[in-house]
């Protein structure tokens, strides 16, 4: 057992909470308050005939609210008493502990109560809490983390014991969130483009022909260049081509791109050229000259590319 | 033969320091840079009536007219394309002049390239709208390709296929340049030489371009002051006569991504500005005798030199090999270190070290400079400049 398994397991049976009393004493009012923002209408809470008709003595409180008469109450949760100068707490010194093995994130998981008398107006009511144990580390959906059960004892002003509650939380490691995988670039689309992209959403690689004098061009744009046409349509390239020249981008990087990046000017079999990045070929391998032809990437739901990849060799 | 050769001439040159965070704002950079040149020219704020620069500044004529009190202005305009533009606001400053529509015209371009938004980047995270420039870039930011580096590299791996240029011979571009910055005070690279061992042992940034074949970026600002050629002869400067003023948009061309020419390894934009330059001054490549070429990254400095007629097509690696460039080579090249050692001005500052250079004011001088060539961006519908002394 590693020495921070062993402080961790030395909690088990300490206490973490010496007893404590609530502020006040069981009270009508805050019963009240309580059943009404809970909708509960039985009425042995608040009407005494009642009560005595079920044959208690006089009401009661919900046994819910056993944990909320020994609340510190909202001021203490605002406003925290500035710490004592003396030693920290018992819970102090465990957080730090957990904290020191990195589970600083807390998420309650269980509550199991186990009532022995009912309370009723005028009872005073104290807390004491005990660590139970400490499990080993768990990997969770969350994170890895330890649970941690205690158990809280509940006594009236005479010490009997009124309700004991096991109390579990999970004590983790936050997970690093993973970055929002980041996007390319977006292509700025127009009504001069936009049937170019629109093709490559449908992986087909196309060219802007003259409907005039035929001739291609890329990039597209609304007139040709040769006759002065501006009519147009397309033609879907062979897809097979050769690298005219290229780059390896090392510096700045860009977090939607793997660096070394090849980015290459492609020179196709129809004759125009256009820039796409490279597949199934290490930086070092690319070649002006090289047989390429076309191979599709997808970088996120909305973008789809013409990448190249070398050609297979003629024969082989 | 044209109004424009020799009708107007730089009188004033001012700047800002170069930095790499300036702490001011671009506006008040471009306010010391223009009040710097017009002092420098002997002139009053108040003489300023025309003012140019590029649309890429952010710091309109207005604000500035307003700041120093230029009063009124009766010529004011932009030139686009980024770096492209430098010469050309000398060329629209000499048309003004040369057509009377203007006495005093101010060139500027100020900014915080380096502690603001830097162009080295890229513009993978620009915003989107779908105008047609910012369509073209459909065609390669979403692959990846978003940088000037990496749009150069493009053009440099196929000038080194075509023409067997090394890495190396890009190097030996850089090592000029900080050569001469390492003697210029002004240049952020002051003292700081490099080798060209330095330049192969350099990172890559994207293949086949270094880190050290990468310009730096800057904070700064730079003016020009244009005014008649009579006048100029006036002021207390030798005037650097404008003998040719040129700019140029090639064939199918693109904004550094001119991919889809049938041949990629020339510069036919910046041929076609020397072929005006040489024809507006009557000079032919053997009458200039020193040059400032823009240098936002090696490789681009190999064709201009061809495209201008200094070598043969595929020579400049040799060219450059040979010294050429060098101080006392047959053309001393980026006297102040270039924008890889003075600083990333867009160009602007080039053109202040070719009056230097007509002045015989430059810190690294070559003897006997009677005419320079001065060229801007690379890759983007470009300008030029030949500046001369007055005859």
């Amino acid at each position: 057992m590693t020495d921070y398994e062993t402080r961790l397991q030395s909690w088990a049976g300490r206490e973490l909470m010496a007893p404590r009393f609530g502020q006040d004493a069981v009270n009508v009012p805050m019963i009240r308050h309580w059943v009404e923002a809970m909708a509960d209408d039985n009425p042995v809470y608040l009407d005494e005939e009642a009560a005595r008709a079920s044959g208690r003595d006089g009401i009661v409180a919900p046994a819910s609210m056993m944990q909320g008469w020994t609340m510190r109450g909202y001021a203490a949760s605002v406003r925290p008493a500035p710490e004592p100068a003396s030693e920290p707490s018992a819970a102090d010194e465990l957080n730090g502990l957990l904290a020191e093995g990195g589970y600083t994130s807390v998420v309650a998981t269980d509550s199991e109560f186990e009532f022995h008398r009912e309370l009723v107006p005028g009872d005073r009511v104290s807390v004491e809490e005990t660590v139970e144990s400490i499990s080993p580390e768990k990997k969770t959906a969350l994170g890895a983390g330890r649970f941690i059960s205690t158990v809280r004892t509940y006594r009236d002003a005479n010490g009997e014991v009124v309700a004991t509650q096991r109390w579990r939380t999970l004590r983790f490691r936050p997970k690093e969130k993973p970055e929002p995988k980041a996007l390319r670039p977006r292509p700025a689309i127009n009504q001069d483009n936009a049937f170019w992209f629109d093709a490559a959403r449908e992986h087909r690689l196309v060219i802007q022909r003259c409907a005039e004098c035929k001739s291609l061009r890329h990039p597209p744009g609304p007139c040709c260049p040769q006759c002065g046409s501006f009519e147009w349509d397309t033609v879907e390239a062979s897809g097979e081509g050769h690298v005219h020249t290229y780059v390896v981008n090392h510096h700045p990087r860009h977090p939607a791109f793997e660096y070394p990046l090849v980015v290459a000017v492609i020179e196709l079999a129809e004759g125009t050229r256009l820039i796409a990045n490279m597949t199934g070929v290490a930086p070092a391998d690319v070649e002006i000259g090289m047989p390429v032809v076309v191979d599709w990437i997808d970088p996120d739901p909305d973008l789809s590319l013409p990448a190249f990849r070398p050609a297979e060799k003629k024969g082989a | 033969m044209s109004v424009l050769p020799g009708a107007a001439a730089i009188a004033g040159i001012g700047a800002t320091e170069f930095s790499k965070d300036s702490g001011r704002s671009e506006l008040r950079l471009a306010c010391e840079a223009v009040l710097a040149a017009v002092t420098d020219a002997g002139l009053q704020p108040s003489d300023v009536d025309g003012m140019v620069t590029f649309t890429a500044d952010t710091s309109a004529e207005i604000h500035i007219a307003r700041n120093l009190g230029l009063g009124e202005l009766t010529f004011f305009s932009r030139v686009g394309h980024g770096g492209g533009a430098a010469c050309a606001t000398v060329q629209q400053a000499a048309m003004a002049v040369a057509t009377g529509v203007a006495d005093v015209v101010v060139c500027y371009r100020a900014f915080n390239e380096r502690s603001g938004t830097r162009y080295g980047l890229g513009q993978a995270d620009r915003p989107m709208d779908v105008s047609a420039d910012r369509a073209a870039y459909s065609w390669m930011t979403p692959s990846g390709l978003a940088t000037p580096a990496q749009w150069v590299a493009m053009f440099a791996r196929r000038y080194m296929h075509e023409y067997g240029a090394t890495s190396e011979d890009f190097g030996r571009i850089a090592v000029v340049d900080r050569r001469r910055a390492a003697t210029n005070p002004a240049a952020w690279f002051y003292g700081r030489p490099i080798t060209l061992e330095d330049h192969q042992a350099s990172r890559w940034i994207a293949e086949p371009l270094r880190l050290l074949d990468c310009c730096q970026e800057s904070d700064g600002g730079q003016a020009l002051v244009v005014v008649s050629a009579e006048r100029a002869r006036d002021l207390p400067h030798p005037p650097a006569l404008i003998w040719g003023a040129a700019q140029g948009s090639g064939n199918d061309q693109h904004m550094m991504t001119s991919y889809y020419r049938s041949e990629i390894t020339g510069i036919p934009e910046m041929g076609l500005v020397g072929r005006q330059l040489y024809a507006q001054s009557r000079l032919t490549p053997a009458d200039v005798q020193a040059a400032v070429l823009y240098d936002h990254f090696t490789p681009l400095v190999l064709p201009q030199l061809e495209e201008l007629g200094f070598c043969a097509r595929g020579e400049a690696k040799d060219f450059v090999a040979d010294g050429n460039l060098e101080l006392g080579g047959r053309l001393p090249f980026n006297t102040h270190g270039g924008q890889l050692g003075e600083a990333y001005l867009h160009g602007m500052n080039g053109i202040a070290e070719g009056v230097r250079l007509v002045r015989g004011t430059s810190v690294n001088q070559p003897g006997d400079v009677h005419n320079v060539l001065v060229t801007a961006g690379t890759g983007v519908p470009t300008s030029g400049l030949v500046l001369g002394a007055d005859m």
